[in-house]
C-alpha cells in the first residue's frame, strides 16, 4: 500500500474519474450504480484522509506530485497543502454523505432507466471540485472547473422531471458559469503572456522577479488579469452580485444535487478565490482595493440576500438566497485579509458546507415526501417527520450562528476579524445580517410547529438512509460548535500560511 | 461517592430531562422524575456551599470550543447565590407545576417538563460559568430553551407573537451588541476567563485600549443583556407572560431575569471590574439609565389592569434595582445587588404562584376582578401580601434587607440620585401592590347569584403548598439572612477596593 | 501606430465582445448560446494570437513542428511560435463543444416542455406559475 502513497494526489482525482466513467456502464436499474458510487466516494474519503495525514507529517513543506514526470513548467503539477487538503477532506466527505442521501430521492425524481448516467455524472462532478483543489496548474483549474460545471448543468437540469423550470435555470447557470469560465481562461491568458508559464508557485515567482526589476510597475496586463480572474470565481462563487443563477438553480435541482451542489460547488470557488488572490497575486499586487470592494460587496449580499431569503415561500429557494447570504460571509472574512478573517473564511466554509447540505437535505426529504418545498408543505411538520424537522430545526440555529452549532465558531472569528483592524461597522453589519437570518429561519420554524398539519400529508418519516446522511451532517455540526480545538487549528494555521504568502 | 461539582450541576438536571422523555406520557413517574432531579440538584449545589465561600474554585474545562476559550465552570460566591435561588426553587416550582398543569389540563406536558430541566441546566451552566465564552453560550441556550415553553399555547397567534418578541429581543440583544463586546475584549484583552478585578487592568494602563472603547464596551454588555430587562429592552417580559404561569413564576420571574441581572453583576465584577470603571470614569451613566428604568416600569405598572402584566413590570422595575447597585461602582453596592438578586426572587415567585393559583381556582386574570377573593383563598392571598410586602421592602420580609443594604450602599457612595429612586419607587411600588391586597381581603366579594361568578375555593393542594412555601421563606430570610449575606459578603471580600 | 500593430489583439477582443453583446442582447436561446460560443471563440484567438513569435530581426517564427520536419532536431531550429497556447486551445475547443452541447440539449427540452425557445415567452409561463404559486401559499 505504501507504494501508492506518492500517487496520493492524482489518486484523489482519477478515483471519481474512472468511477464516473465507469458507473455509466453498470445497468440501468437497480441500485447497483447508487451503490458504486458509494463505494468510489468512500473510497474518495479514505484518501483524502490519508492524504490529510501525510499533510499532517509535516505540515510546512506542501506535497508536489508531477505528472507524467514533467517538470512542474511545462507539465501539470498537483501541489497539496494543508489548506487544499483541508478543502479535499471537506468535499469528499460531503460527497459521501451526499451519495449515501442521494438513493431514496433519486429513485423518486429520476426515471428509472436513467441511473447509472446520472450517478456517472454526479461522479464526475465530484472529479472536477476535487481535482480544482488538487492542481496547481491554473489552465487545468479552467479544464477542471468546465469538467465540474458542466456536469453540475446536467444534474441540474435533470430536476425537469419534477419541474420544468429546473431548465431554464439550468440553462442560466449554464451561460452565467461559461462566461465566468471564460474570463478566469482570459485572465490566466494574460498572466500566461507575462509570465510564460501556467503553474501557479512558477508563476508566483516570476512575477516576484519582476516586481523586483520593477517592470510590473503601472503593469496594466497584470491588472487586467487580476480583474478579469476576480470577475469570473466571484461568478463562479456566486459572490452578490454575480450570484443570479444561484437561487432558481438551487431550488429546482433534484434534492440529492441541491444537498451536494450547495454544500460544495460554491465552496470549490471560494477555495480557487484564497489561491489565486493570496497565493498567486498576494505580495505581487496590492490588492487592497479588489478586498475592499468584495469586503462592500460581502456585506451588501448578506443583507439584501437574507432580506430576498425572509420574503421567499419555498423553502428551497429560501435556503438558496441564505447561501448566497453565508457566501458573503465567506467574502467579507477573506477580504479582511488577516489572521482571523481568512481563519472566518476557511472555518466557515466547512461549517457551511455541513449546515446547509443538512438543511437541503431535511427540504429533499419534505420534497420527497410532499412533492414539493412550498412553506406551505412545511405545515405542521414537526409531528409528521420529527427527525428530519428537527434536522432542519438544528441546521437552521446553525445558520443563525447560535452557540453549540458550528455557525457560532464562523462567527466568532469573523467578528474577531472584523475587531481586528478596528472595523467595528462591518462587526454589525455581519451581525445584522445573522439577526435577518434569524427572521427567515424562523418563518419556517414557526410553521413546522405550530401550524396545523395538512390532512393529505404523509405520516410517514423520510427514509433511512436519508435520516442518517442529514443526521451525520447535523451531528457534525453540533461537535464542530462544541468543540473547535482541530478545524479552529487547521482554520488558523491555514491562514497563516495564505496570509504569509501575502505580507 | 460522586464528588459534587459545578459539571455534576449541569449534567443532574440534563439527564433529569432525558428521564422525563423516557418516562413520557406515564405522567406520575415523569413528575416523579422531576421532583426527584430537582432535589438531587439542590443538595448538589447546597454541597458546593463551602467551596464558594472559599472565593472562586479552581476552573474545570470541558471542552475546547475554540483552540483558546475552553468550555469552562468554576465555583464563586455571586454564582452560588443564583445557583442557590434557582435549584431551591425549582423544587417549589415543580410541586406547583403539577398542581397547576394538571387542573389546567394543559396540553404537551411532557415537552413542558423537558425544556424545564434544560431551562434549568442552562441556568446551572450561567451561574458556574468561569468565562465570558461559556457565560455567552449557556446564556443563549437559555433563550433557546425557554421559548417552546413560551410559546407553550400555540397555535394561539398571542403566543407565537409573544415568542417572535421574546426570541427577537433577546437573541437580537445578544448577538448584535453582546457578542461584539465580548469578541472585542478577547481581542484586546487576550482573555475572557472571569477573575476579580476584571481582565482590562493591563491593556488600560499600556494604552491599548483608550478608556472610552473600554466604556463602550461596558456599553454593548449592559445593553446586550436584554435579560436583564433594562429598558429600553423590557418589551419581551411582558410578552413572556402568556406562558403558563409556573413558567413565568420560575423563569420569568427568577431564572431567566436573574439570568441577566446576574450576567450584569458577574460581567461587571469579573470581567470588567467595577474599580476599573471608577477609576476610569466610565459607566457612570448606567445609575441614571437604572434609575429611569425603575421609575418607568413602576409608573407603566400603575396601570396594568392583567394582573401578570402588572406584576412583569414590576419585576422590569425590580430587576433595574439589581443593576443600579451594581451601577455604584463600588462592593456595597455589588453585595447588597446580590443581596437583591435572592431577596426578589423568593418575593416575586410567591406573587406570580398566587396569580397562577388566582387563575387555576377562579379563571380570572384581572386585577379588577379580585374583589374580596382574599376569603375564598385564604392562603393564597395571604401569601401574596407577604410577596407584596417584599416588594415594598417592608419587615418582616426579605425584601427589607435587601432594599437597606441598597440605601446604604447609595449613602455611602454618596449618590443621592440612587436614594431619591429608591424612595419614589417604593412609594410606586406600594401604590400599585396594596390596592390589590387592599380589594382582596376589604371589598366585599361580588353577590354570588352574579352571572358569570364561578364558585370557587383554595386552588389544588400542591398549588397552596409551594405558594405557603415561597412566601414562608420570604418571610424566614428576613430573620436568617446568613446565607446569602455570607456569600455576598464572600463576593465583597474578594473584590479590590 | 503602436496599437494597430496589434491589430489581431483587436480583432480578438472585437469577436470576443460581439459574443458578449450576443449573450446579453439576444433573447434567444439559441442564439444565447451560439454567441457564448462566439465569445469563446475570441478567447481562444487571443491565445494563438499571444503565441505568434517574431526574432528581434524580424523574422516571423514558425511551427516548431514544421520546423523539425525540415531540418530535424538538430539543427537550430531558428524563431518558432509558442507551440503551448495552440496546445491548451485545443483542449479549450473541446470544453467549447461540450458546452455547446450540453447547452443545445438543454434547449431542445425546453423547446419539449416550454413549446418554445424565446427567452421572453418563457418568463412569461413561469411568472405565470410563480403567481400560480404565490396564490395557493397563502
Amino acid at each position: 500500500m505504501d507504494a501508492l502513497i506518492p500517487h496520493l494526489p492524482v489518486l484523489l482525482v482519477l478515483t471519481p474519474l474512472f468511477g464516473g466513467l465507469l458507473a455509466a456502464l453498470m445497468p440501468r436499474r437497480g441500485p447497483a450504480p447508487w451503490m458504486w458510487s458509494l463505494l468510489v466516494t468512500a473510497f474518495e474519503v479514505v484518501l483524502a484522509l490519508w492524504m490529510v495525514k501525510q499533510v499532517q507529517r509535516s505540515p510546512q513543506e506542501t506535497i508536489t506530485y508531477l505528472i507524467g514526470w514533467w517538470p512542474a513548467e511545462y507539465g501539470i503539477a498537483y501541489v497539496i497543502d494543508a489548506l487544499n487538503a483541508y478543502v479535499i477532506l471537506v468535499v469528499a466527505l460531503l460527497a459521501f454523505v451526499s451519495t449515501l442521501y442521494a438513493k431514496s430521492s433519486v429513485e423518486d425524481e429520476i426515471p428509472k432507466d436513467r441511473h447509472n448516467f446520472f450517478y456517472s455524472i454526479w461522479l464526475l462532478a465530484i472529479c472536477g471540485m476535487v481535482g480544482i483543489c488538487a492542481t496547481a496548474d491554473t489552465f487545468n483549474i479552467y479544464v477542471l472547473l468546465e469538467i465540474s460545471s458542466l456536469t453540475v448543468y446536467t444534474l441540474i437540469a435533470m430536476g425537469k422531471y419534477r419541474d420544468r423550470r429546473a431548465l431554464t435555470a439550468s440553462l442560466k447557470y449554464l451561460v452565467l458559469g461559461s462566461i465566468g469560465a471564460t474570463f478566469i481562461l482570459l485572465g490566466i491568458g494574460y498572466l500566461l503572456m507575462l509570465t510564460g508559464t501556467l503553474n501557479m508557485p512558477d508563476m508566483h515567482e516570476q512575477l516576484m522577479l519582476m516586481k523586483a526589476k520593477g517592470t510590473l510597475e503601472g503593469n496594466r496586463t497584470v491588472l487586467v488579469g487580476f480583474a478579469f480572474i476576480t470577475v469570473g470565481l466571484g461568478l463562479k462563487m456566486a459572490m452578490w452580485p454575480l450570484h443570479l443563477w444561484l437561487p432558481n438553480a438551487y431550488t429546482f435541482a433534484p434534492s440529492a444535487v441541491s444537498a451536494l451542489v450547495a454544500s460544495t460547488a460554491t465552496k470549490v470557488g471560494v477555495y480557487m478565490a484564497f489561491r489565486f488572490i493570496f497565493t498567486l497575486f498576494g505580495t505581487v499586487y496590492d490588492s487592497s482595493a479588489t478586498l475592499a470592494l468584495m469586503a462592500f460587496c460581502g456585506t451588501l449580499g448578506i443583507i439584501v440576500s437574507s432580506i430576498r431569503a425572509a420574503q421567499a415561500n419555498n423553502v428551497k429557494k429560501i435556503l438558496a438566497y441564505s447561501s448566497v447570504g453565508q457566501l458573503g460571509y465567506i467574502v467579507v472574512g477573506f477580504s479582511m485579509a488577516n489572521e482571523s478573517g481568512v481563519a472566518a473564511s476557511v472555518i466557515h466554509i466547512l461549517n457551511h458546507a455541513v449546515t446547509k447540505g443538512a438543511m437541503f437535505m431535511a427540504c429533499g426529504a419534505v420534497v420527497l415526501r410532499m412533492g414539493n418545498a412550498d412553506l406551505k408543505s412545511f405545515y405542521g411538520l414537526g409531528r409528521r417527520m420529527p427527525a428530519t424537522m428537527a434536522a432542519f430545526t438544528v441546521g437552521g440555529l446553525g445558520l443563525i450562528g447560535m452557540p453549540l452549532t458550528s455557525g457560532f465558531i464562523s462567527k466568532f472569528y469573523l467578528v474577531s476579524g472584523a475587531l481586528h483592524d478596528g472595523q467595528w461597522w462591518l462587526a454589525l453589519v455581519v451581525l445584522a445580517g445573522s439577526l435577518i437570518s434569524i427572521v427567515y429561519v424562523w418563518r419556517v420554524i414557526e410553521v413546522i410547529y405550530f401550524k396545523k398539519t395538512d390532512k393529505r400529508a404523509p405520516v410517514a418519516e423520510a427514509p433511512f438512509t436519508m435520516l442518517i446522511a442529514m443526521w451525520i451532517l447535523v451531528s457534525a455540526s453540533v461537535v464542530l460548535g462544541v468543540d473547535a480545538e482541530l478545524t479552529g487549528r487547521l482554520a488558523e494555521f491555514a491562514a497563516r500560511a495564505l496570509i504569509g504568502g501575502a505580507s | 461517592m460522586i464528588e459534587p461539582s459545578p459539571v455534576l450541576a449541569i449534567a443532574i438536571p440534563l439527564v433529569g430531562g432525558a428521564l422525563v422523555v423516557a418516562a413520557g406520557a406515564r405522567r406520575n413517574l415523569r413528575e416523579a422524575v422531576t421532583l426527584l432531579t430537582s432535589g438531587i440538584l439542590f443538595a448538589t449545589v447546597l454541597a458546593l456551599i463551602p467551596a464558594a465561600l472559599a472565593g472562586p474554585s479552581p476552573t474545570t474545562e470541558v471542552l475546547h470550543v475554540l483552540p483558546e476559550i475552553p468550555l469552562a465552570f468554576h465555583v464563586e460566591p455571586l454564582g452560588m447565590i443564583y445557583a442557590l435561588i434557582a435549584s431551591g426553587l425549582w423544587i417549589l416550582n415543580s410541586v406547583y407545576s403539577i398542581g397547576y398543569m394538571r387542573a389546567n389540563r394543559e396540553a404537551h406536558q411532557t415537552r413542558f417538563y423537558l425544556c424545564f430541566a434544560l431551562s434549568i441546566a442552562s441556568v446551572m451552566g450561567i451561574a458556574f460559568s468561569a468565562n465570558m465564552l461559556t457565560l455567552f453560550m449557556c446564556y443563549e441556550v437559555l433563550s433557546l430553551v425557554t421559548y417552546p415553553l413560551v410559546t407553550h399555547k400555540a397555535p394561539k397567534v398571542a403566543a407565537i407573537r409573544a415568542g417572535r418578541t421574546y426570541l427577537g429581543i433577546l437573541v437580537s440583544a445578544s448577538v448584535l451588541l453582546m457578542l461584539p463586546a465580548m469578541v472585542g475584549t478577547w481581542m484586546y484583552t487576550g482573555t475572557l476567563d472571569f477573575v476579580h478585578g476584571g481582565v482590562f487592568g493591563e491593556a488600560l494602563e499600556r494604552g491599548s485600549v483608550p478608556p472610552w472603547l473600554f466604556g463602550f464596551i461596558f456599553f454593548l454588555f449592559m445593553y446586550g443583556i436584554a435579560k436583564a430587562a433594562l429598558m429600553p429592552f423590557h418589551r419581551w417580559l411582558p410578552a413572556a407572560m402568556v406562558a403558563p404561569t409556573p413558567v413565568s413564576a420560575l423563569l420569568h420571574a427568577v431564572a431567566v431575569v436573574k439570568a441577566g441581572v446576574f450576567s450584569v453583576c458577574k460581567i461587571s465584577t469579573y470581567l470588567i471590574g467595577v474599580d476599573k470603571l471608577a477609576e476610569y470614569g466610565q459607566g457612570g451613566w448606567l445609575l441614571y439609565a437604572a434609575g429611569i428604568s425603575v421609575i418607568a416600569a413602576s409608573l407603566i405598572a400603575l396601570f396594568q389592569d392583567n394582573l401578570k402584566r402588572r406584576l412583569a413590570y414590576s419585576t422590569v422595575s425590580q430587576l433595574s434595582y439589581i443593576t443600579m447597585g451594581a451601577a455604584m461602582l463600588n462592593p456595597l453596592g455589588m453585595m447588597a445587588a446580590a443581596m437583591h438578586i435572592a431577596a426578589h426572587a423568593f418575593g416575586k415567585i410567591t406573587l406570580f404562584f398566587a396569580a397562577g393559583s388566582i387563575y387555576t381556582a377562579a379563571h380570572k386574570t384581572k386585577v379588577s376582578e379580585l374583589d374580596g377573593i382574599g376569603r375564598r383563598m385564604p392562603f393564597t392571598m395571604g401569601a401574596f401580601t407577604v410577596g407584596c410586602l417584599s416588594m415594598i421592602g417592608l419587615p418582616p420580609t426579605v425584601g427589607f434587607v435587601s432594599k437597606w443594604m441598597l440605601l446604604g450602599a447609595a449613602w455611602t457612595a454618596e449618590q443621592y440620585f440612587a436614594i431619591g429612586v429608591l424612595v419614589v419607587s417604593t412609594l410606586l411600588n406600594a401604590a400599585y401592590f396594596l390596592p390589590i391586597v387592599y380589594r382582596a381581603f376589604f371589598r366585599p366579594p361580588p353577590s354570588p347569584g352574579t352571572t358569570g361568578e364561578p364558585r370557587h375555593g383554595e386552588a389544588p393542594w400542591p398549588i397552596v403548598v409551594a405558594v405557603t412555601g415561597t412566601a414562608l421563606c420570604a418571610a424566614t430570610l428576613f430573620f436568617y439572612p446568613s446565607v446569602f449575606a455570607e456569600l455576598a459578603l464572600a463576593l465583597m471580600k474578594g473584590m479590590p477596593t | 501606430m503602436a496599437s494597430f500593430g496589434l491589430f489581431n489583439y483587436w480583432i480578438a477582443v472585437a469577436i470576443m465582445m460581439v459574443g458578449f453583446y450576443g449573450v446579453i442582447a439576444k433573447r434567444n436561446l439559441v442564439k444565447q448560446v451560439i454567441s457564448l460560443g462566439l465569445f469563446q471563440t475570441g478567447v481562444f484567438l487571443f491565445y494563438i494570437t499571444m503565441s505568434v513569435y517574431h526574432a528581434p530581426d524580424g523574422t516571423p517564427g514558425r511551427a516548431p513542428v514544421w520546423q523539425a520536419i525540415q531540418g530535424g532536431l538538430a539543427k537550430d531550429p531558428g524563431p518558432y511560435d509558442n507551440p503551448l497556447p495552440h496546445v491548451l486551445m485545443l483542449t479549450a475547443i473541446v470544453v467549447g463543444v461540450s458546452t455547446l452541447s450540453v447547452a443545445l440539449a438543454i434547449i431542445m427540452n425546453i423547446k419539449r416542455l416550454y413549446g418554445t425557445v424565446e427567452a421572453d415567452e418563457i418568463s412569461e409561463i413561469e411568472d405565470a406559475i410563480d403567481h400560480r404559486e404565490e396564490l395557493t401559499s397563502r
